[in-house]
């Protein structure tokens, strides 16, 4: 187990100093896009690390985030910041609804309960065109933020804005993570993925707590999906389709399900690779589903510990 | 002295299967009551239903007086009983301090926005388990492999884990199902001083144990399953004298021959 500030560390120093080692400004863009998708991994970390429940339908949470900062500022006039926050409130409501029926499943009907949800949510978004433009997407307004800091002086592209905002927003859900993970609520999660039945004769309650954790990782997707919408300014159905769930499941379960610095490296692999090899754009769903199947079968427990306990193995 | 816990009328059918039926008694403040019986008698699925993991078809459990049949353990936990399992039921992937700290969740938990974002309050509350955690661990002799993974240690240290952590929740009752099953000579004379302190403190015991030397020296009272049913109960030296009782066990010693 890596600790909480060698991670933070690890993690900060990667922000810090990547663009020192950027060709070109394009890799502002795969950065930026590297820490949405480890924010949203981070809280499946929360949900399938943690707690051992899975979500096949996160994304769709994403979707009510990214379409919050698209229909607000649009129909009340909400600022886009504030609706990325109001965004994450109902998708945080949302998940308690739906996760307390839900969440009494296991294994594969929780699989496919969540993933009904995630397909639910894309569909009202392709299909509810009079409010949501439907299949071809919306526009979302801009966010200010670069603009305000140009006034005082800071100058970013807007690539390099989006990377810096993105890199502190993930950092700071990495920081949440860890000290959830080092908590008694952490702990208490932690426990019923190891004995349910052991967790509740220590008086946790474990619908209570899978719920918890539910809701907090609906968060995570939904602020990662409405970042996603106001780099692009634009957002599509797609954000809350099932591929984009299920890639980012591959990510967690790719860089080791319980930990954060495993989430950010699946999320950095799996972000990068389609975008520097076009073989992995063309093939890419196929390339997931042999990522997942091989990890299960040769590294159950991810890339990372995998990796970790080899070099230990060799150093006894 | 006032019952703790009072079992009546206890009964489960699993698919026709009578496995418990009709199995009744009561164990007051202090006092080690064991259950004994061949394999299958069904002193586990007894202590399950005792402790809310099964739910009885028939008959009533009672915690000081108050009727707790069928509650849910995480419930049960919050009025003060506590289990061990005979196949063990450790968090295997958290450490043994963790698995310790865990025991004290009723008393370390919080609001959920004190553990998301490290507040004093939860730090003192968890700093406070984690002492007492500790020194549990010590008492079960753990002390030294607070920080290892829980998987990593042997089948008789483990047995102590879940007793500490069992422990943990300061219970007015506490389960113990088969506690020494597994463990060397002076680990289960270990175990055996550590279930009298306990019950000397005041805290009501409920002991399944294959260990008889062990059960006929700490109980204070017997109750005997054989095929779900109360065949005897009473003193550990009645027990012993009742023919029913050794007929049961002479029954299964020569079928297993
Ligand atoms: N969940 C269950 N489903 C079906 N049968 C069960 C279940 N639990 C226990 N039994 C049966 O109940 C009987 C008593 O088992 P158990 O309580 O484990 O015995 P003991 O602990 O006395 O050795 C056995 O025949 C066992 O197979
Ligand atoms: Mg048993």
């Amino acid at each position: 187990m890596v600790t909480k500030r060698v991670t933070l560390l690890i993690l900060a120093i990667l922000v810090i100093a990547s663009p020192f080692f950027f060709p070109s400004s394009f890799y502002y863009r795969i950065g930026s896009l590297i820490f949405v998708n480890g924010l949203a991994v981070t809280g499946l970390v929360i949900l399938i690390g943690y707690a051992g429940q899975i979500s096949l339908g996160h994304a769709g949470f994403a979707g009510i985030g990214g379409y919050s900062c698209a229909l607000l500022p649009a129909h009340l006039g909400l600022h886009p910041g504030i609706a990325a926050i109001v965004g994450a409130i109902l998708s945080g409501a949302i998940a308690w609804l739906v996760g307390r029926p839900i969440l009494r499943l296991k294994g594969h009907y929780l699989a496919i309960a969540t993933l009904g949800f995630g397909i639910l949510v894309s569909m009202v978004l392709a299909n509810e065109a009079w409010l949501t433009k439907g299949p071809d997407g919306i526009e979302v307004p801009d966010l200010g933020l670069k603009d305000v800091l140009e006034l005082v002086g800071l100058d970013l592209s807007n690539s390099q804005f989006w990377y810096w905002f993105s890199g502190i927003a993930f950092v700071i859900g990495a920081w949440v993570a860890l000290n959830l993970y080092d908590s008694p609520s952490g702990r208490a999660l932690r426990a019923l993925h190891g004995s349910e039945i052991a967790a509740r004769t220590v008086g946790i309650d474990v619908a209570r707590l899978k719920l918890q954790a539910f809701v907090i990782s609906a968060v995570y997707a939904s602020l990662a999906g409405s970042l996603l919408a106001l780099q692009n300014k634009f957002i599509t159905p797609d954000v809350a389709g099932f591929m984009h769930s299920i890639e980012w499941v591959t990510m967690a379960v790719l860089g080791g399900a319980g930990s954060v610095l495993g989430a950010f490296f699946g999320a950095a692999i799996l972000t990068t690779l389609p975008q520097v090899l076009t073989v992995f754009q063309e093939y890419e769903q196929i390339l997931l589903g042999l990522v997942m199947m091989l990890c299960m079968i040769f590294m159950r427990d991810g890339l990372l510990p995998s990796v970790l306990r080899l070099i230990r193995g060799k150093d006894k | 002295m006032t019952t703790l816990l009072e079992v009546s009328g206890l009964g489960i059918t699993f698919g026709g299967l009578k496995a418990v039926q009709d199995v009744g008694f009561r164990v007051n403040p202090g006092e080690i009551v064991s259950v004994i019986g061949p394999n299958g008698a069904g002193k586990t699925t007894l202590f399950n239903m005792i402790s809310g993991v099964y739910k009885p078809s028939t008959g009533s459990v009672k915690l000081d007086g108050e009727n707790v049949t069928s509650m849910d353990p995480y419930l049960l936990a919050r009025r003060g009983l506590s289990r061990t399992f005979q196949n063990l039921q450790i968090f295997q992937t958290m450490t043994v301090l963790e698995n310790a700290i865990s025991g004290f969740h009723l008393q370390e938990m919080g609001p959920l926005l004190a553990d998301l974002f490290h507040l004093p309050s939860m730090k003192s509350r968890a700093g406070k388990a984690e002492t007492e955690a500790r020194a549990l661990l010590e008492r079960v002799r753990l002390g030294n492999a607070a920080e290892k993974e829980a998987s990593s240690l042997s089948y008789g240290a483990l047995k102590r884990l879940e007793i500490a952590r069992a422990l943990a929740l300061k219970p007015r009752v506490l389960l113990l199902d088969e506690p020494a099953a597994g463990c060397n000579a002076v680990e289960t004379e270990e175990i055996d001083h550590l279930i009298a302190e306990v019950a000397a403190s005041g805290v009501a015991i409920l002991l399944v144990e294959h260990d008889m030397k062990m059960v006929m020296r700490i109980s204070n009272h017997i109750v005997v399953l054989d095929h779900g049913e109360k065949i005897a109960e009473g003193r550990p030296e009645e027990v012993s004298r009742n023919p029913k009782v050794i007929e049961a066990y002479l029954g299964t010693e020569a079928a297993n021959a």
